[in-house]
């Protein structure tokens, strides 16, 4: 959870403890819930706020805009939680193109009867994780569903954010022999959502890995790294991000599973369920391909930025054929696939 | 990690694959059992080293790919019921019945759960006293004692509102099935490591010796399936039939004898279906008298008409080991994950999905070329 700003929530609980529609219908109600907790929370001066925003990029500067909405259940869960999931998503996103968050709008679909300090508390956390992306928010909107027709809280926000380089970043870069580097080990959220949500009772809490990205690519590129392409790895985890690169780029690109990080929790989990790590979702990991001989200096500006496991996990070799190779633990060679749909424990 | 790590270490592998070249003067076929080894050997590409002499088919022993479409139907049916919550391990939500899976009963607004044991399902009834919830108890010897147990707890404890769909399956009899056809060409076994930590191995031995078989009981390791066929070939090779027993870190000849007893308790063995391949006498459980009151057949009365399956598919011959999934014309075309015509197809396990998986375009992909 969001250390930080502790203080109590603005909106008086003893009057409304919970989310009402009328928070959502426009009135008095909703023009306190928006200034007294959104623009409290996130600095916006009242007397310049509009339904838009009004931005001044830096004068013949390339930008990248990205828009990603976040359901999550549980709001809360060891490492994290939708707000700050929310905020390094779209952020994410954005420095996946080389590019670092500035501007954000959130928007919130509520549920009604949503306890309004649960509310606070998802508020505070974007707040604070936006501050640490050095981003700001600029515009937002509030709805409210009725109670059984959401999760809690929906979020969906949206990013605009400024490329200050002049490499192009993206699939088409890729060139044979360039590195492919992993920032750590993977699988950490998809696991600690999972055991959460379906009450696994593990011996050691797994924490879900959501963070900021952009300090990380930063490091790369103030680094005088060639970087050549980024993906996160969200849903469908390592191997969906291999499988778009190669089809996008029609190369083949090469993996070793013996240097891929799974911490022990997750591989344990994995065994367990019959899961494959090399599919479960993360929050805070992404590949980096990179020109070949920069693939040392990468790894170490990585780790010195906070990555917690960066690894030079494999190569992109020719074009012409889109695939995967995984080259397994036991040194054979097979295809690594994109999942057909998501993957579901197995029986036995 | 401990107990796998050691068991899927490079150098161990390469040495029991040069062993078991060094063995092997003649072609044999061995068929695996289990849909779980069945997928790590395509997943790890143990086929890849073995000598060419050995022919590895795969076995009827993915519990998703032999339920028979019949009892898909009929838990299709009682999920639907609005009084019901129906819950199921998580890779038998996606295969299809006759009309739609239990994915889409549930979108159509259905309460299916996925649970990781039976015991979740009972006490979900517990917690909801007004609804039926009904477990589908799918898969061989490995899940049969979890079940078991189960419905053992809810006559102890008088839940009368939980019930299983069972649809279980023991292994020797579908190994007699395969031995006793006269298209048969599987010369030796490895046996599912885990059913035999549940009923131990000597049920395997009037097997090996009445049709001169070896039987390997076998882990589900890169190692350990190796090391299986190793122990297999050298018996083929040296004339001898007996049952052994690989996975001796795990298996005892006897099994676990509190958990069979369980078993008994509650199930007797009746004849079953098998998706694929038809009805094989003795080779499935069904609840006992005693416990009819919990068998969820009994208690919803749903039917369901035979179905017929598609023309074009040819899992039931994948699944006794007469052909292998590239054989199939429909693999990889009109036959793939997101429209399958079999249930080899479907379950992560089955070997057409294992092969689709990891090596579908195989014939026109040169692997050597890739270098780290």
């Amino acid at each position: 959870m969001s250390e930080g700003f502790q203080l109590s929530c603005p909106i008086p609980i003893r009057d409304y403890p919970n989310v009402t529609l009328a928070h959502g219908g426009g009135g008095r109600l909703m023009h306190d819930l928006i200034s007294r907790m959104f623009f409290a929370a996130f600095g916006t001066n009242a007397a310049q706020s509009h339904d838009g925003a009004v931005l001044v990029p830096p004068t013949g500067a390339r930008l990248a805009f990205t828009t990603d909405s976040y359901v999550v259940n549980p709001l809360f869960f060891p490492g994290g939680n939708i707000g700050e999931l929310a905020v390094y998503g779209t952020a994410n996103d954005l420095a996946m193109c080389g590019a670092r968050a500035c501007w954000l709008s959130v928007g919130f679909i509520l549920e009604e009867g949503l306890p309004m300090e649960t509310l606070w508390q998802v508020v505070q956390a974007i707040a604070l994780a936006a501050q640490k992306c050095g981003a700001v928010i600029v515009t937002g909107d509030t709805k409210v569903v009725d109670r059984g027709k959401g999760d809690g809280v929906y979020i969906n926000t949206a990013g605009i954010g400024v490329i200050e380089h002049d490499l192009d970043i993206g699939p088409a870069g890729l060139q044979e022999g360039d590195a492919i580097i992993v920032n750590g080990d993977l699988g950490r959220h998809g696991i600690a959502i999972m055991a959460q949500r379906e009450g696994l009772a593990l011996e050691t809490e797994i924490e879900s890995d959501c963070a900021p990205l952009w300090p990380q690519v930063c490091a790369m590129l103030e680094g005088g790294i060639e970087v050549h392409c980024l993906r996160d790895l969200t849903r469908g985890g390592l191997s969906s991000a291999l499988n778009e690169l190669a089809s996008a780029s029609a190369h083949r690109l090469f993996v070793r599973e013996a240097e891929i990080p799974v911490s022990p929790g997750v591989r344990a989990v994995c065994e367990l369920l019959g899961f494959d790590p090399l599919y479960v979702a993360c929050e805070g990991r992404f590949v980096a391909i990179v020109k070949h001989d920069h693939a040392e200096r990468a790894v170490e500006l990585l780790r010195s930025a906070g990555a917690p496991e960066p690894r030079l996990i494999g190569s992109v070799q020719q074009k012409g054929t889109p695939e995967v190779i995984l080259r397994s633990c036991i040194g054979t060679n097979r295809i690594l696939d994109m999942l057909s749909g998501e993957q579901l424990p197995r029986i036995c | 990690m401990k107990y796998v790590e050691e068991f899927r270490d490079e150098r161990a592998v390469r040495v029991l694959a040069d062993a078991l070249r060094r063995s092997i003067t003649r072609p044999w076929t061995i068929m695996e059992i289990c849909g779980g080894q069945t997928h790590s050997i395509v997943r790890f590409g143990i086929d890849e080293l073995l000598p060419p002499e050995i022919t590895l088919v795969h076995g009827p022993g993915c519990p998703v790919c032999v339920t028979p479409i019949e009892l898909i139907d009929k838990a299709l049916a009682i999920a639907s019921k609005p009084n019901v919550t129906f819950c199921s391990f998580g890779d038998m939500l996606r295969v299809p019945g006759s009309h739609g899976d239990l994915f889409s009963v549930k979108a159509r607004g259905a309460d299916v759960r996925i649970v990781y044991s039976p015991l979740d399902a009972l006490a979900l009834a517990r917690k909801m006293p007004d609804r039926e919830v009904v477990f589908f108890a799918v898969g061989f010897e490995t899940t049969a004692p979890a079940n078991a147990m189960a419905v053992y707890q809810a006559k102890q404890q008088n839940v009368r509102n939980f019930s299983l769909l069972v649809s279980h399956v023991l292994v020797p009899p579908a190994i007699e099935a395969i031995l006793s056809a006269p298209t048969n060409r599987v010369q030796g076994f490895l046996a599912a490591g885990h059913v035999c930590t549940v009923m131990g191995f000597y049920e395997y031995e009037p097997l090996a010796a009445k049709y001169k078989v070896p039987i390997v009981v076998t882990g589900f390791e890169p190692v350990d399936i190796l090391e299986g066929i190793l122990l297999c070939v050298k018996q083929l090779e040296a004339g001898r039939a007996e049952v052994v027993n690989q996975y001796s870190r795990v298996v005892v000849r006897e099994g676990n004898r509190r958990a069979q007893e369980l078993i008994q308790q509650v199930f007797e063995v009746i004849p079953r279906k098998w998706r694929g391949i038809g009805e094989i006498p003795a080779s499935g459980l069904g609840l006992r008298a005693e416990y009819r009151e919990f068998d969820a057949e009994h208690r919803f009365q749903v039917t369901s008409t035979i179905v017929q399956e598609s023309r074009d598919c040819i899992s039931g011959l994948i699944l006794q080991g007469l052909k292998k999934p590239p054989e199939c014309p429909a693999f990889a075309a009109q036959c793939t994950p997101e429209h399958p015509l079999g249930a080899t197809m479907v379950s992560s396990e089955g070997a057409c999905a294992a092969y689709y998986r990891y090596r579908r375009q195989r014939d026109n992909l040169d692997l050597s070329g890739a270098k780290p």
